[in-house]
């Protein structure tokens, strides 16, 4: 399992690499979007992989840790989705108000000079 | 009286959110009453920070007897739950902050608020994340509020809109969206590592790592390092930052010239707290001197080679941010009270720089240079922009031009560090602190270097500031006498009469910031007061 998330990982991260630095701006966006999805899978991976294991704390009776997942990840991964999401959805509509204003779609606002 | 003092720390953070979230939902239409609300909230900002300030010089000893505030934000105790820590650098951060962000308001009133919607509720949620960012003790609830102000800034920057500002936008969110992801990994490495996200329980446990994990921590560092690095405009990772500052409206960018501190605070509070245990290579010498000397030179560079006036403070905010860099990375703790003293002259400089070189570039005639391009860019300037309209402009103060020269003349002072203004106070300290601080008679190669680099600067900053103060005043033929309101003159006064304060007062505000500095450099107060603190309800009773 862990070979499988570390290689899920790296492909995200590397096409997310890739694809930000391409010129195009929804190019970037979608790298932006990969990256954020092998940044959460990172974060949840550091609390320990665990399958079939609870998060939350059962009240009644003695507890065990060794039952319990790490909550801390999880609930930092539901605040990095969150916040990867609103940013990702800004620069969306900074994308197509630049696409409005230049007339095409190049992060610089202008063709490169070929 | 107790009960509310100890809300004290939680308040820079709820004033201007509570500020903020009520200013969206007032119409635009209530103009006095937005005004007074946004005026209100920074007021009792700057109140706030002063009461913690006086906290920090042990005139509340009751409730906080290490003088460094404590504020469990859920009354969990302190590894566990978010915790605020106000200590002497956070509250000196936060009433240079807040005196910041008045002068940017009243001179945003001029006009620029009503360039376009919600600056004013926009503009809380900036200095919230200014704050919080100051005051926080978790690692993650400082991402957070990084990402509250990036948030804000983003929807700044592009106020105005205008095609030159929104690709530069586009840039400036792309660059921190990579930045943010960083520093992602950064913590979520560190929380793998050691198993906490607060700072000070990092700062007892990551001593205790060996071996495997050790590295792992330096690599983990070393990313949150590059993250903070390019927030704090370190080179090579600085290249948005003219651009994106330059085209952002006056009152935003003198805003934003704090933000670059903001990476600067992390580094430090960061290197300091890890510094007994052994800090990191990021936050350490090794990284941050060369890199300094680099962005320093940089700088230099950069602002020989610009000829727009907005792009050149851009070089002058990269030129502080590497004398910052340089200093706190040379050893010892002798350089770092210097370093804060110009880290205050130098926020309040380029932030009054910025607002003043908005209202000289009013005094050249429409489309009369060859800086056509930069007119664009700044469409300020261009007659049919939406933004500029005559009824917004008052009362012509007399002698405009000569308040502009005599404003401009006291930001080349302060930003090349001559005498009289703080600016050559804190360079002067700066460099003899760097001279003494080796323990041989004869001082160190870095040194040296500091004080080359930091000299070769300044001059190339006065050479670049007097040929563009020539370009700008002395060009007979098409200047117009600018009609600036009392706002605008009076937001930039402002800041240069805090500054000139600065320059009287030199004595005991140094004193404190050397004593804050010798505080960061043991931390030990820090833990102690955080990890021993404990909360108001006892743990498993009822509420």
């Amino acid at each position: 399992m862990e070979i499988i998330l570390a290689i899920a990982i790296g492909v995200l991260t590397g096409s997310g690499v890739w694809l930000v630095l391409r010129p195009r701006t929804f190019q970037v966006i979608i790298g932006f979007s990969l990256l954020a999805y092998a940044v959460n899978l990172f974060i949840f991976s550091m609390g320990r992989l665990r399958v079939s294991a609870a998060p939350v704390i059962d009240k009644s009776g003695e507890i065990d840790p060794l039952l319990y997942t790490d909550p801390v990840p999880q609930a930092l991964v539901l605040t990095a989705i969150v916040i990867g999401f609103a940013t990702t959805a800004l620069f969306l509509a900074v994308l197509l108000a630049s696409r409005g204003f230049a007339g095409n779609d190049h992060v610089d606002g202008r063709e490169a000079d070929l | 009286m107790n009960g509310w003092l100890q809300h004290l720390p939680m308040l820079p953070i709820a004033t201007p959110l509570m500020a903020g979230a009520l200013l969206v939902l007032l119409k635009e239409s209530r103009r006095k009453t937005r005004l007074a609300l946004s005026f209100a909230s920074v007021l009792f900002q700057i109140f706030v920070a002063y009461q913690l300030l006086l906290m920090t010089t042990g005139h509340m000893p009751d409730l906080w007897p290490q003088n460094i505030a404590v504020y469990l934000v859920g009354d969990w105790p302190a590894p566990f739950g978010i915790v605020l820590v106000a200590d002497r650098l956070a509250a000196v951060m936060l009433l240079l902050c807040s005196i910041l962000g008045l002068a940017a308001l009243i001179y945003s009133t001029a006009r620029w608020e009503r360039a376009g919607v919600h600056f004013l509720p926009l503009f809380q949620l900036l200095l919230m994340g200014l704050n919080g960012a100051f005051l926080t003790g978790d690692l993650f609830n400082l991402f957070v509020f990084f990402e509250v102000l990036l948030g804000a800034s983003y929807g700044l920057m592009l106020h105005g809109t205008g095609e030159m500002r929104v690709t530069a936008g586009l840039h400036y969110i792309a660059t921190n969206l990579a930045a943010s992801f960083l520093l992602l990994i950064g913590i979520a490495l560190i929380y793998g590592v050691t198993g906490t996200l607060n700072m000070a329980d990092l700062a007892i446990r990551a001593g205790q790592l060996t071996g495997a994990d050790r590295r792992l921590f330096e690599a983990a560092a070393a990313i949150l390092g590059i993250a903070f690095l390019t927030k704090a405009a370190a080179w090579p990772l600085n290249f948005w930052l003219p651009n994106a500052y330059g085209h952002a409206c006056a009152p935003v960018a003198a805003v934003f010239s704090i933000m670059t501190k903001v990476g600067i605070y992390a580094l430090l509070r960061l290197g300091s707290l890890l510094l007994p245990t052994g800090a990191p290579a990021a936050f350490g010498g090794e990284w941050m001197f060369p890199l300094g000397v680099a962005t320093l030179i940089f700088g230099a560079i950069g602002i020989l080679a610009t000829q727009q006036a907005e792009r050149l403070i851009g070089y002058c905010v990269i030129m502080s941010s590497g004398t910052l860099l340089a200093a706190l990375g040379m050893p010892g703790v002798a350089l770092t009270g210097p370093a804060l003293f110009y880290l205050l002259t130098s926020v309040l400089a380029l932030g009054a720089f910025y607002m003043l070189i908005e209202m000289i570039e009013r005094t050249r005639s429409f489309g009369a240079d060859v800086l056509a391009v930069s007119l664009e860019a700044f469409d300020l300037d261009d007659p049919e922009s939406p933004d500029r309209s005559d009824d917004v402009v008052g009362v012509a103060i007399p002698a405009a031009m000569a308040f502009l020269g005599m404003a401009f003349f006291c930001c080349a002072l302060l930003v090349a560090g001559l005498p009289p203004l703080p600016g050559f106070v804190a360079k002067l300290s700066l460099l003899s602190a760097a001279l003494q601080t080796s323990a041989t008679d004869t001082p160190s190669l870095a040194a040296w270097t500091l004080v080359a680099a930091v000299l070769l600067s300044g001059l190339a900053g006065i050479i670049a500031l007097s040929r563009t103060g020539i370009r700008l005043f002395w060009t007979a033929e098409d200047i117009v006498v600018p009609r600036l309101r009392v706002s605008e003159a009076g937001s930039v006064s402002l800041l240069l009469l805090s500054c000139i304060a600065l320059a009287i007062w030199a004595g005991p505000v140094m004193d404190f910031l050397e004593e804050t500095a010798l505080l960061l450099d043991r931390p030990q107060s820090y833990i102690d007061a955080v990890m021993s603190h404990q909360p108001v309800r006892a743990l498993g009773g009822m509420p």
